[in-house]
């Protein structure tokens, strides 16, 4: 189809999609006046019941735990799609010796480090990490959690690229060790699950002791859950930078056979 | 007023829709799935919120207190990752037929015709 | 044994994660033995389910969460037989794929393992859920695997397009049935499905209920491929690894009308009730489009997995009239139609993958005749396209049988003309290509002077010597085709199906027993239906089949009259249809956009 017949024809689909959009929101609550039973009834049983005072760690890890199984899961996929689509095709070859100059590209190079990002890099990735790691062991109680600090580790790991050079990237985040955590993220969740089902209870019931609502060591499977996600998140997140970074910088067309 | 959240959302969805039927460049296509993603944020969110309430951390409020609805939060987390997964995704296969095919040019990609 | 229903989902997770973890340690045979025996346990926990949840059906709540006052706080699955049967076959697919495998590309290790232990959790966790955002989740697992094993050769730019079709398409629809979620949680404030359904029941259809419903069947429609969402499967099915387009034609397009089945038996038919018979004839129509476009793409085909692939579109459009008949005798009859098919495509798609390792190609004509060496495998090949065709005893035309004679109780007798038709024009192609690749029928260069879509350009799957085939590759494609025909000589299988689907389609019978914990009382089994009728007119159909295979092979030997007027009269709009799947993603998405325009319409105007 051409350009203007494919704008045609989806301009005729998207009015329809859209009267249709615009009429099923009419028919929502008005906004800022939600009344629905299920949050509310959340809002006020939720920290008795779990000792966690951030409600939406206790939906996401407990309530509706099984969905976030299925959500880290999901980037453990991802993790693997990538590493399976980005994997050196028969006709290229990874050369991080960059002595050669036969394969040597010097568009793809990564741009010379200045001093001041250098130093400035090197400083922020001890507070990053910290940062990260408090908010994954935080999640239970205060906005975060796994996923985000998984995210913000995984931004320690860009800072020493941005700092160092890839190479020591490499070094500092070997793909073993990535790909250990990954696993290790995924598989611990449903670890966790199996801990109430060898105490006879449902999957993912927490039998672990809740502690005092408001103190780190609270909320039971939740806190524990976190750092799962959290190790998992930073290694997936870890192994997809160091994919698409290979292939920008490393990965070369095999020339000469 | 009170409507404005909503239409916001269709609007994100429709206009990421025009985005991804136009697109010249696969990386722009990405983004603009990416554009229809953030209509689900808007929705969901605009859905659970409460004049006047608090967010649903009961540290400093009383449980019980008037809180904004914690589970369209906890979906919305939910498809956050999924965004950036399927975005990953996306990007890695659009580097792959940048090698193979040298465009990023959905115009240009002709190969499954019939 | 109610522990077994979390294990079905966490087994395969959980394995997958264990071989990611041991990628260093074990060598490719390590892998395979590990991924078969961890597929082959959840078969066996799903059969063992099944079988129970034939006599009862159970309800599970994670975390311990069960509703108080009608409230869900948790999520649930629910073991029913109708998930159960997907499940089972989900599970019997992917061990099948997996043996199949032994002999696939040994370049990545592990990691086609472990997205296939992970595809088939997702598959899973997808039917046995009651809930509707866990059924998204689930959705975007699958999803997410299936992406990354469409596009798994990347090598070939035609796989690599084909899975970004793919991805992009299938990302849409998952934002629409979000989007639905979203609508029906500010509705209702449930994201249980009896939950939401209990509330609705009580409230107007009114535009909310409709787009929320319109929103979700679009989304399930993109991943079921029906038309006009359909335009991304003959693209990543031609190109994706043979085992993977197993999986792909023989269960994923399914479990999309499954989830239509169930979210509206669940949620909608309360709220719906009055303007069920319009729902109806908008389902069935769709469906018939379907089937009837998918049909008349397949015959033109001449790369043979896009050939399969197109079949699968119109049989696909075949079990969306059965299930939009909305009714618990064609809901069993769509489930039998639906597991002995799947295994049908499963064979074909496998002996598709023989020839590939044989031949290094699929091209109907490039492989003229070259296939005389294995005719075992072409025999196979025949006995699917039979099986397509609904031959007795395979399991198909029982089916078929009880989807045609319930159309006609409920005012839809043209059903069986569409469903003969459209298995007689996706089962010839088929014979055709059986016929001219094994044995070298008809004359070679008598067509195929249009240009050819791509998929597979002859790049070989598998690494061993190409001169024998590998005895674990015939055997599965056999064992597939086996089971499809012994389930067509179990006596009464659909009958068996049908308190099943009673209780499916019970929506106050399944509240009562997610919400409250009552389990239903026990259906008695109704008389059984005789099915000779059935059984002659799959015999008819594989004739006729037959025939049409046989005029496509010697079409040159036709008159000349009559070669003009099918020149004439079917030659532009078959090059006009055609011509619409023209591979660019912008195309699709704006059919599916009109897609979503289209069905809003309809609805608003049949049940608003």
């Amino acid at each position: 189809m051409s350009l203007r017949g494919r704008r045609n024809l989806f301009a005729l689909g998207v009015l329809g999609f859209s009267v249709l959009f615009l009429w099923g929101l009419n028919g929502l609550p008005a906004f800022g006046h939600y009344e629905g039973v299920y949050g509310i009834t959340l809002n006020r049983v939720a920290v008795t019941q779990r000792h966690a005072t951030n409600l939406v760690a206790a939906v996401t890890f407990d309530y509706r735990g099984f969905d976030t199984l299925g959500e880290e899961f999901i980037l453990f996929a991802a993790v693997v799609g990538v590493a399976i689509l980005l994997r050196a095709q028969r006709d290229e070859a990874a050369t991080p010796d960059e002595e050669d100059e036969e394969t040597k590209d010097e568009s793809r190079d990564a741009p010379h480090t200045s001093d001041a990002v250098r130093v400035l890099g090197l400083a922020l990735i001890g507070p990053t990490v910290l940062f990260g790691l408090y908010i994954v062991a935080h999640g239970h109680l205060t906005p975060g959690g796994g996923f985000q600090g998984g995210v913000v580790l995984a931004t320690a790991a860009l800072l020493v690229y941005l700092t160092g050079e890839y190479v020591a990237l490499r070094r500092v985040s070997p793909e073993s060790v990535t790909e250990l955590a990954e696993s290790v993220g995924a598989g611990g969740y449903a670890a966790i699950g199996f801990i109430g089902l060898l105490t006879g209870q449902a999957f993912l019931t927490n039998v672990l002791p809740l502690g005092m609502t408001g103190q780190l060591n609270s909320s039971g499977t939740i806190l524990l859950i976190n750092l799962a996600v959290g190790v998992g998140v930073a290694g997936g997140f870890s192994l997809i930078l160091a994919e698409f970074l290979e292939q920008t910088l490393l990965v070369r067309e095999r020339e000469h056979g | 007023m009170s409507f404005l959240p909503f239409a916001v959302a269709a609007w994100l969805f429709a206009v990421g829709l025009y985005g991804i039927v136009t697109s010249r460049h696969l990386i722009h296509l990405v983004v603009c799935l990416s554009v229809v993603q953030s209509s689900t944020y808007v929705l969901l969110l605009a859905i659970g919120y409460r004049t006047g309430a608090s967010a649903p951390i009961f540290v400093e409020i009383p449980p019980g207190a008037p809180a904004v609805d914690p589970v369209v939060q906890a979906l919305t987390l939910t498809d956050v990752v999924v965004a950036a997964t399927v975005s990953a995704l996306l990007l890695a296969m659009a580097v792959q037929v940048h090698k193979k095919a040298g465009t990023f040019d959905p115009d240009e990609l002709d190969t499954l015709q019939g | 044994m109610s522990v077994l229903l979390p294990l079905s989902v966490v087994v395969p997770l959980v394995a997958a994660t264990l071989l990611m973890a041991a990628s260093r340690a074990w060598n490719r045979r390590g892998y395979d033995v590990f991924a078969i025996a961890a597929a082959g346990s959840v078969l066996v926990i799903c059969i063992v389910l099944l079988f129970n949840s034939t006599r009862e059906p159970m309800v599970y709540w994670f975390g311990d969460w069960s509703p108080k006052d009608g409230v869900a706080l948790g999520v649930s699955f629910v073991a029913e037989p109708i998930a159960l049967t997907l499940a089972t076959l989900a599970a019997f697919l992917v061990t099948a794929s997996l043996v199949y495998s032994w002999h696939f590309f040994d370049t990545v290790g592990n990691l086609f393992h472990v997205l296939m232990l992970v595809f088939l959790g997702a598959m899973i966790g997808f039917c046995l859920t009651g809930d509707l955002f866990t059924l998204f989740v689930f959705f975007e697992l699958m999803s997410v695997t299936a992406f990354s094993l469409a596009g798994y050769k990347i090598e070939e730019e035609g796989s690599l397009q084909g899975s970004l079709n793919f991805a992009v398409t299938n990302s849409i629809g998952a934002f629409l049935i979000l989007s639905g979620i979203a609508l029906l949680y500010g509705r209702t404030g449930a994201l249980n499905l009896a939950q939401i359904g209990e509330s609705l029941a009580g409230g107007p259809a009114d535009g909310l209920v409709i787009t929320a419903f319109v929103f979700l069947i679009a989304g399930y429609f993109v991943k079921a491929a029906v038309v006009p969402f359909h335009f991304w499967l003959p693209d990543t099915y031609a190109s994706a690894p043979t085992p993977v387009c197993v999986l792909f034609a023989g269960i994923l397009s399914e479990l999309g009308l499954y989830a239509i089945a169930r979210v509206y038996w669940t949620m909608f038919d309360g709220v719906f009730g009055a303007g069920l018979v319009n729902l109806r004839a908008v389902m069935v129509g769709t469906g018939a489009v379907t089937a009837i476009v998918g049909a008349v793409m397949c015959w033109p085909q001449r790369h043979i997995k896009r050939l399969l692939a197109f079949s699968t579109v119109s049989h696909v459009g075949m079990f969306l009239v059965g299930v939009g008949l909305f009714s618990p005798v064609a809901l069993a009859g769509t489930v039998v139609y639906l597991v002995t098919d799947g295994l049908v495509k499963g064979s074909l798609f496998f002996c598709a993958g023989i020839l590939l390792h044989r031949l290094s190609s699929v091209d109907e004509l490039g492989c003229d005749g070259l296939g005389r060496d294995i005719p075992y495998t072409g025999i196979l090949f025949l006995l699917g396209g039979l099986g397509l065709a609904g031959l007795p005893p395979f399991g198909t035309f029982v089916g078929k049988a009880i989807i045609e004679e319930e159309a006609a109780h409920l005012g839809y007798s043209w059903v069986t003309y569409l469903v003969v038709a459209a298995s007689v024009l996706t089962a010839a192609p088929v014979l055709r290509a059986g016929a001219r690749v094994f044995w070298g029928y008809g004359p070679g260069d008598a067509y195929g002077h249009h240009s050819e879509a791509e998929g597979d350009e002859g790049e070989p799957e598998t690494s061993e010597a190409r001169d024998i085939t590998p005895p674990l590759m015939w055997v599965t494609a056999a064992a597939l085709l086996g089971v499809s025909l012994v389930a067509g000589m179990i006596p009464d299988l659909s009958i068996r199906l049908e308190p099943a689907a009673d209780f499916f389609l019970d929506r106050g019978a399944y509240a009562d027993l997610v919400l409250r914990g009552v389990t239903p009382h026990e259906v008695p089994l109704p008389p059984g239906a005789p099915l000779l009728k059935g059984a002659v007119i799959g015999l008819i159909t594989a004739l006729a089949a037959v025939f049409a295979a046989a005029m496509g092979l010697w079409h040159a030997k036709l008159p000349a009259s009559m070669k003009g007027i099918i020149a004439k009269g079917l030659g532009p709009p078959f090059g006009r249809l055609r011509a619409l799947h023209s591979g660019h993603v912008g195309d699709y998405v704006a059919w599916l956009t009109v897609g979503v325009a289209v069905l809003g319409g309809l609805l608003a105007a049949t049940i608003g």
